[in-house]
This record gives C-alpha cells, sequence and structure tokens, in this order.
C-alpha cells in the first residue's frame, strides 16, 4: 500500500494543527458556528442527531492492520466503542465530542490517517473496486491512481470551494464494482493498442436527487494528462456550476444544462489553452506510487480442494464469503458485517482488533472496505481458509450472506443523521428477521436491496436491484420501494413501483415482490434478469397484494 | 483608512473604490472600478490618468477583461462568502493564462484568515481581509503549510511540491 513520505506526514501534521487552530477559536467565541461549518466538514466533521460524526477517510478503501487497531482504539477511547463503515468506504464514528477531534486526527495522523475533505463542497475520498489488484479481469490496479488523485486534490488551491461535493471513481475491470458510472467523474482504466495506460472518462453520474448515469466525454485519455484534464473539467464546473440552488449544484445539473457535447468541448477546450503548464505526471512519480502497491510476496501455493469432508455451514460460507483470486493457492475472503440482527456496516472495537490480527496472519496485514460496507481480507492462502471461517465465526463475522439479500446496504437514517427522513437499521432489522433462514436466501440467489434514509442516497438506492428509500409523510416514517437499479456488471437506475408503503409493511413487501420472482423465474435466473425480462408489471400487481389501501 | 495586507505587508491601502470619500474626489486617486461599470464606459476609464483597477465579481468573465489588461495595475477579484470559490478560478487563469503581472487583490466577506492561504496560492498578493479579521493571524495563515501537492503561486514558500506543470513549475 501507499506508504507516506516527509511531505505527505508534514501535509497531514500541518493540517492538524490548522484545525485544532479552528476549534479552538470556534470554542473561544471567535469562529461563529456559521463559519467554523465549512472549516469542520472538510475535516471530516458533522454535527449531527445526538453528537458530532466524524468521517474518516480510508483513501479507496485499504487499511493496513495497524491502521485497523488505530480505528479501534480511537473508537474505543473517543466513541462507544464501535464504527460505522460507508459506501464511500470510509468509516463513521457516531459519538465523538468536538474538543476531542484534533486529538482524534492527531492520533489517526499517526499512522497515516486523516479525515481531509470526506464531507464539504470539494473532492471527496476516491473510491475504487475492493478487487483491484487481485480480480482476474483486471485491465492495471486503478489504486496508484486513485492515491495519485487523492493527493492533487487534497488542499487544492483552487478546487476546495466547489458548488457541491464532487466523487471519483477509478475501476480497472470491465465490470465495474465501483459504481463508477454514477460518480461526478468515473474513469474506467484502458490500455490503447500500443499497450500505454490511460482513462476512459465519464462524467455527469451522480444518485441523490435526479440520479443520472455518466456520459462519456473521452474514449482514452492518456495517463500522463490525468491531472491535467481532472483540473480543466472541476475548472468549468468550479466556474459555470450552479450556485444559486444546492439541490441543482452538482455538475451533473451542468452537464445536463449544457448537454454532453458543449460540456465536453469546453473542458477540452480549457485543457488544450492550459497544456503549456497544467500538471503533467512524470513517470518517475507513476514508477514511485505504482512501486508502493506491488503485489504481495506471494508463496507459491497449489490450488486446493479445501471443501471436501467439511460441514455445510463451511461450504456455504466458503461458496459465498469468498472469491477467486488470479494468484493460485489463495482467495479473497469477505468479513461479513451483515450479520442477522447487526446494523449494516456497524463493527465493534473488539472486532477490528481481532480482523486486524487475523489480517496479519493470513492477509499480509491488509485489510479492504467495500463500498457494500463489508470487509475483505484479500490475500488468504486457501489452506487458512477453514481456520479463518472458524475465527471469523466467533466473531460474529461469518454470516455467509455476501451477495444475497440481506447483504442490504444501509446508510445510518434517522437514529443517527440530521439529514434523513426515515430509519433505516429498524427497517433493515425487519428484513434480516423475515430472511433469516438461509435455505430460502440461497434459493433467491443474487438480490441486491439498498436502502437510504433520505433522498441524499447515501444507501445508493437507485441503484439497488431492490431500492429503498424512507420519506416523510406528515411525520411519518414511510419508504418508497423501486425495481430494477444495478450498478454491477451494467448500471441502470430503479422506477418506483407505487405509492410508499409505513413502516411495518416495508419487509413484506419485499417479501411478496421475491416471491412473484420465485414464481416467474426461468431455471436459473437471476432476480435482476427476471426484472429486465418481464419489466415491472408482475411484480407491482403483486407487491401492494395485501396493502391496497397504501397511499 | 483601510489597511490591506500586501506581500505579507500590512499596508494602509492607497486605492480608491468610486463613492469612497467624497470629500475628496478621487480626481487623481488610484481607483478599482467595478467590471460593470468600466464596460458601460471602457474609453472613458482608459482615457484617466491616475492608476486603474478593475473589480470582478464571480459570476462576471475573466475572458472578457483580458482585453483591459494592458491598462490595469490592478485586478480586485470578489469572495462574498467563503464558500464562493470562482475566484480562485479567475485568479489562475488571470495569472497563468492571461499573464497579468499587477496586483491581485481578494476583497469581500469571505477573505478570511481560513482562505488565505489557498487565495495566496492561485496567485493573490493583495488581500483585503474581511471586517474583524486579525492581520497578524493571517499572516500566520500564510505560512500554515509549508508543503503543496501541487504546483501554485510563488506568494506562499513551498519548500517541498509534488506534482509539477508542463513547463516544470
Amino acid at each position: 500500500m501507499y506508504r507516506y513520505d516527509e511531505l505527505d506526514q508534514a501535509l497531514v501534521d500541518q493540517r492538524v494543527a490548522e484545525f485544532r487552530d479552528q476549534t479552538r477559536r470556534h470554542l473561544a467565541g471567535e469562529l461563529s458556528e456559521e463559519q467554523f461549518r465549512p472549516l469542520r466538514l472538510r475535516n471530516g466533521l458533522y454535527i449531527q442527531r445526538h453528537a458530532p460524526m466524524l468521517r474518516i477517510a480510508i483513501p479507496y478503501g485499504l487499511l493496513s492492520s495497524t491502521q485497523l487497531r488505530k480505528l479501534a482504539d480511537v473508537a474505543r477511547r473517543y466513541d462507544r466503542g464501535y464504527g460505522h463503515f460507508t459506501t464511500r468506504q470510509n468509516l463513521q464514528l457516531n459519538w465523538p465530542q468536538l474538543a476531542d477531534v484534533p486529538q482524534i486526527l492527531a492520533e489517526l495522523a499517526t499512522v497515516q490517517m486523516h479525515a481531509m475533505q470526506t464531507s464539504g463542497n470539494c473532492v471527496r475520498n476516491v473510491t475504487a473496486d475492493h478487487l483491484a489488484g487481485i480480480a482476474p479481469d483486471e485491465v492495471d490496479d486503478p489504486r496508484p491512481y486513485c492515491e495519485i488523485i487523492r493527493q492533487w486534490a487534497t488542499l487544492h488551491p483552487e478546487f476546495t470551494y466547489l458548488p457541491r461535493k464532487f466523487k471519483i471513481a477509478v475501476t480497472g475491470s470491465p465490470e465495474d464494482r465501483a459504481a463508477s458510472e454514477v460518480h461526478d467523474i468515473g474513469l474506467h482504466l484502458q490500455r490503447d493498442a500500443h499497450g500505454q495506460i490511460g482513462f476512459t472518462v465519464l462524467v455527469g453520474g451522480g444518485l441523490g436527487r435526479a440520479p443520472v448515469i455518466g456520459v462519456c466525454i473521452r474514449e482514452f485519455l492518456p495517463l500522463p494528462h490525468l491531472l491535467s484534464y481532472l483540473e480543466a473539467i472541476l475548472r468549468v464546473y468550479n466556474r459555470h456550476g450552479r450556485r444559486d440552488n444546492l439541490n441543482k449544484a452538482r455538475i451533473k445539473v451542468l452537464v445536463k444544462s449544457l448537454g454532453a457535447e458543449r460540456f465536453r468541448e469546453q473542458v477540452e477546450a480549457e485543457w488544450q489553452a492550459a497544456r503549456d503548464y497544467a500538471p503533467l505526471l512524470a513517470p518517475a512519480e507513476i514508477a514511485r506510487v505504482r512501486a508502493c502497491f506491488a503485489p504481495p510476496p506471494y508463496a507459491a501455493l497449489p490450488d486446493s480442494d479445501v471443501t471436501t469432508g467439511r460441514g455445510p455451514q463451511f461450504l456455504a460460507w466458503h461458496r459465498y464469503n469468498t472469491r477467486a483470486h488470479r494468484v493460485p493457492g489463495y482467495r479473497a475472503v469477505f468479513v461479513s458485517l451483515k450479520a442477522h440482527g447487526a446494523v449494516p456496516g456497524d463493527m465493534s472495537a473488539a472486532q477490528m482488533e481481532a480482523v486486524a490480527a487475523l489480517a496479519e496472519r493470513v492477509s499480509f496485514g491488509l485489510v479492504r472496505t467495500t463500498h457494500t460496507q463489508n470487509l475483505l481480507l484479500a490475500d488468504v492462502p486457501q489452506h487458512e481458509l477453514y481456520g479463518v471461517w472458524r475465527e471469523l465465526t466467533q466473531l460474529g463475522l461469518a454470516m455467509p450472506n455476501i451477495g444475497t439479500l440481506t447483504d442490504m446496504i444501509a446508510c445510518p437514517g434517522l437514529d443517527f443523521c440530521s439529514l434523513a427522513n426515515a430509519s433505516t437499521i429498524s427497517v433493515a432489522r425487519d428484513i434480516q428477521q423475515r430472511f433469516n433462514d438461509l435455505d430460502y436466501l440461497y434459493d433467491l440467489g443474487e438480490i441486491e436491496i439498498k436502502m437510504s434514509g433520505c433522498m441524499n442516497a447515501c444507501g445508493h438506492h437507485h441503484v439497488g436491484h431492490i431500492g429503498v428509500l424512507g420519506v416523510d409523510k406528515h411525520g411519518e416514517e414511510w419508504y418508497q420501494i423501486s425495481l430494477g437499479g444495478s450498478a454491477t456488471g451494467f448500471t441502470a437506475l430503479g422506477e418506483v413501483i407505487g405509492p410508499s408503503v409505513p413502516r411495518a409493511e416495508v419487509a413484506g413487501t419485499i417479501e411478496r415482490i421475491v416471491e412473484t420472482y420465485r414464481g416467474l423465474r426461468l431455471d436459473g435466473e437471476r432476480f435482476i434478469d427476471t426484472l429486465r425480462r418481464l419489466g415491472l408489471a408482475p411484480f407491482t400487481e403483486r407487491a401492494y397484494a395485501t396493502h391496497p389501501a397504501a397511499a | 483608512m483601510r489597511h490591506i495586507l500586501r506581500r505579507r505587508e500590512w499596508l494602509a491601502d492607497e486605492w480608491r473604490y468610486p463613492g469612497e470619500d467624497p470629500a475628496d474626489p478621487p480626481g487623481d486617486a488610484a481607483l478599482i472600478v467595478p467590471f460593470a461599470q468600466w464596460r458601460a464606459d471602457p474609453q472613458g476609464w482608459r482615457g484617466r490618468a491616475a492608476r486603474l483597477g478593475v473589480q470582478l465579481a464571480p459570476a462576471e468573465r475573466v475572458e472578457e477583461l483580458a482585453a483591459e489588461l494592458p491598462c490595469l495595475s490592478l485586478v480586485a477579484v470578489e469572495f462574498p462568502n467563503p464558500g464562493d470559490g470562482r475566484g480562485y478560478s479567475h485568479a489562475r487563469l488571470l495569472r497563468e493564462r492571461f499573464g497579468f503581472t499587477g496586483e491581485l487583490r481578494a476583497v469581500g466577506a469571505g477573505v478570511r484568515q481560513d482562505q488565505v492561504f489557498l487565495l495566496a496560492r492561485c496567485g493573490f498578493d493583495a488581500l483585503e481581509l474581511a471586517a474583524g479579521e486579525d492581520p497578524q493571524a493571517a499572516l500566520r495563515a500564510l505560512a500554515r503549510y509549508d508543503v503543496a501537492y501541487q504546483p501554485g503561486a510563488p506568494q506562499v514558500a513551498i519548500r517541498r511540491q509534488r506534482f509539477f506543470g508542463a513547463d516544470g513549475r
């Protein structure tokens, strides 16, 4: 993984000193809440329903065991002993004290971590495919380029006060596992006919209000020009993006109002005009960062049969919670944060410490976070799998449900977030209870539920096979259900099936939808494929079967 | 008397805005004219003997100002609040694309100590601080960081930088 050099460390340390001073001034009454707000947001600090919330950056989801231990330590000493992993691969602490935050950031800086730009109208944490570097179908590892983008975006002199937040995702595989098409910028790694690395550039995707899929504005951007092209896009956006209406300030609105072609022309013109002085990536710098992501020292191991003679529980876990690896003798292992009865994405300090130790023993001391709110041990020798399963089982982290209906995404919702309209945690619990039978879950196969407590869509509900959106109706929590969204393979936005339903009806409505699927599917057909084949009609008809009065 | 922070010095401002100091009509004072007023009578303003500056609002097009730059000693870029970042792009375009070498001044309620480091990195060499801002604190903030990832203007001393422009800077 990337290791800070003296420059990186100095910058993070100086940032901590700056925020310490800003917090002191705020607490002394020298900075009003209104003045402090944009400053604290750019350091990851929200003021939430119950307390401040601190969002700690996990760049492209990669953590060392040392860092995960520090997160556990911070969660235990400054919070209530747990954290929440998000769809942007970050970690949120829900109960820190404002006055402690500079010290928390100082402690994080000792393990090369920070919370810079995890919030505010600036370039946010850059995300990547969680299988980066091990996926068999990969063109190139996206993480070095994510790291380069992270550095470039950090304290950017021109682009720290954008019209709105700005999210970039990079994917290195033809199968998009980073939801890149619903980002402000999505970059797809490519090789040209000469084997040179570059990117296809998509712009203007996004969820939230008015979800939209990004449009391609450049088929192939040669790697050395990565930063100059990003600057051209950001400059057009910074100058011309709307600032009069927060709901229309994302780049997708600018792209739509100009039209993709005119937007592209403006970016290309800006890029050409700055060519003589805009940043140009030096080969030595690219090589330096790429070297940080060199494969770990894999042992020469044969692929082996680890399932023969094992019990059904291990077999189920092996089937659902592990993935193929590019290197013989290894597999990738999901650490499920989706145990039934648990809050999706939550992890206790004790679990973090145990997984940190496990990663040191069996996966080169590295852990990844996924945008589906699980962790991943990327490089586990196959002969260790049984022991890993036993250990994860004891930790409550081996729920064999990855990719199934209960591996759902959920934002923190009304229980924590001051933006939310409705609770997500209680609905997740209802769904877990109703679908608690593993054989039934396995029979249903691959189904993605994504749930957001408001239309800001932190839970990516638009791209769930089944999307659940909390809405406020006269002070009551109701839920809008959508079907047919997808962010894996190809991107599609779900369609709302009809009137929203009260909280107590969500799990039942979902059950009727998936029962409809069971009745209509062809042999071996996945839920999303049945939906695409038949359209929404047969599902919407049945979804409200016992609840005709919903309105 | 208004003061400004110019190249790390806290100085009395010799520039005036139209309508300021009615008792002392700025016949020969250095004058900062809002761009809208300038556009209404560019010939008239250009013919004036004293030094001239133009004030650019966030929504105004810096390209339209480019042709006027040879007669300007100063461009004041407005930051009505800290969240409006358009002026950062204006500054970089003025310095890098249009080669403006006169005084580039950040003005408005958004020019606070927590912004001055980024402002200086974009090429501002003069800061008309928002009311109530402490110039000593702003000076300290200019030296808050001594490393940076991106290329930036020479108004801030950076001892180590990561990325460089095609021109090597």
